[in-house]
């Protein structure tokens, strides 16, 4: 598994786009620093970026990396090597390679700025988590679609198709909901249907870690309630632990049954 | 060595395998023919484990292969389309392949004997059809495995490392092995093959020598006994 993992990660690592990636983070994090002036407003001008594109970026290189790669696949199928192992492992590289040009990206602008010794580091940290969490999770889900469709075009389409879902469609239903079930308690409501979006659940993750939650209004004292707590950090990371081990299983499950 | 029965595979609507069974138990050069789309390369995936049969078992050294995946390590297996990945150089992608398998290879002997020096700087992408092909046949016959797998070896090869190529397969038999290939040039099942297996429309239709297979053609010539079966049989 280390050998597939190492040599998906090298591919990766040495393809011009994992450097424009590395790149855009590391002049992110820096115009942020320089225009803000302050590492708690760069932080939350960074989480509304993050959250949107790493989902973005891993549903984009995951299909393009699991189209491209179809040779070297068929070529590691003929080795004496497990199938699970094959496709865990390049799901492992791509998603490892991907994390460490956000992580790298804005963890050296940040440290040069000093956030080691500020109070924002808990926070940063939670950004970044958050971030490889979206990396995982996104990348999994179009490697299950580019598996499930030989048509290369259709596979980029339902991936898209689904971090648009996701990040932009989802949020919209939610609010008409919240509208339209205006005369009902919503608040359980609210909190299922967060927690079932990881994208929404990252976000509110980091909002309420920020302590700007009273942006939220009543809804956000009761997310307040559930999220800010330790317990409710934990349920997160949990929820976020399943929605990447849900698709990864399903690469397995994909792996072992598919024709070459 | 190689054991197959009633082997079953569709794609879909299409059945491509209808109940193979064929048992390969002695070392030598053993040719699958057949037209398009009989299913050579299917079976051979079966067995290689990269399709998935629905029905039938494969044994390799009496060890059923399905979910399997150790007993690839006694098989070398030549592609019959050389892919591989762009951005890799030559060199790159034969040390990836020796490191992954985990065994001694012979790779300068064959590069020089396939003269690909030259090429062992530059990237996949960049080489012709022929070169990528002499570059699939270093990584197949660089190790010592006791089964050889040939889809379609001769595929865009000039004639000097055609030569090349039958020596090598000679070389293999000689030493005991067990190699199989698919191939439509019939001139190099007559000068290689011990043992033909024909394949029609998913079934075996003929099993036998070359000598025989002519026979039952009713003609002299390799060629002209194939085509004559297959007129005989409206495909």
């Amino acid at each position: 598994m280390f050998k597939i993992l190492q040599y998906s990660f090298y591919d990766l690592i040495r393809s011009r786009w994992s450097y424009v990636y590395f790149l855009f983070y590391l002049v992110l994090g820096l115009a942020l620093l320089f225009l803000n002036n302050s590492v708690s407003k760069s932080v939350i001008t960074l989480m509304n970026i993050i959250i949107v594109l790493t989902p973005m970026i891993g549903t984009i290189f995951g299909v393009m990396y699991f189209y491209s790669s179809r040779e070297f696949t068929e070529l590691l199928l003929a080795q004496p090597i497990k199938r699970t192992t094959i496709f865990i492992g390049q799901y492992l590289g791509v998603s490892l390679s991907l994390s460490l040009s956000l992580v790298l990206g804005l963890g050296i602008p940040f440290t040069i700025y000093g956030l080691w010794q500020s109070s924002e580091l808990a926070n940063f940290g939670l950004l970044l988590a958050s971030g490889t969490f979206l990396t995982f999770i996104f990348v999994a889900i179009s490697a299950n679609i580019a598996l499930l469709n030989e048509n290369r075009i259709k596979g980029f389409g339902y991936a898209i198709l689904i971090w648009l879902f996701l990040a932009v469609i989802y949020d919209g239903l939610f609010l008409i909901s919240l509208v339209v079930f205006e005369d009902y308690p919503l608040d359980k409501l609210a909190l299922v249907a967060t927690a079932l979006n990881p994208i929404d659940l990252s976000r509110i993750l980091i909002l309420l870690k920020l302590d700007i939650s009273a942006l939220l209004g009543y809804t956000g004292a009761v997310f307040q309630k559930f999220f800010g707590t330790n317990a409710g950090m934990i349920v997160s990371f949990f929820i976020l632990l399943v929605w990447t081990l849900i698709p990864t299983l399903f690469i397995r499950r994909i792996a072992v049954k598919k024709d070459f | 060595m190689i054991e197959i029965s009633s082997l079953n595979k569709s794609f879909g609507k299409v059945c491509v395998l209808e109940g193979i069974s064929l048992s390969i138990d002695k070392s030598g050069v053993f040719a699958i023919l057949g037209p398009n789309g009989s299913g050579k390369t299917t079976l051979i995936k079966c067995i290689l484990g990269m399709v998935i049969p629905q029905g039938g078992t494969i044994k390799i050294n009496e060890q059923p292969v399905r979910k399997q995946w150790y007993y690839r390590k006694h098989i070398n297996y030549l592609p019959q389309i050389a892919r591989f990945p762009d951005n890799l150089k030559v060199a790159e992608l034969i040390r990836m392949i020796t490191n992954l398998r985990n065994q001694k290879a012979n790779d300068k002997e064959l590069i020089r004997l396939f003269k690909l020096e030259p090429f062992l700087d530059k990237k996949l992408g960049n080489l012709s059809g022929g070169t990528k092909q002499k570059v699939n046949l270093v990584l197949t016959f660089m190790f010592d495995n006791p089964i050889l797998i040939l889809d379609e070896p001769t595929t865009g090869l000039d004639p000097v490392s055609l030569i090349h190529l039958k020596e090598l397969i000679k070389k293999e038999k000689e030493s005991g092995k067990t190699i199989l290939i698919t191939t439509h040039i019939m001139d190099f099942v007559e000068a290689m093959a011990d043992e033909v297996v024909f394949l029609l429309e998913g079934n075996i239709y003929f099993e036998g020598t070359v000598k025989s297979l002519k026979e039952h053609g009713g003609k002299s010539n390799l060629e002209e006994a194939i085509a004559t079966i297959l007129t005989q049989q409206n495909v």
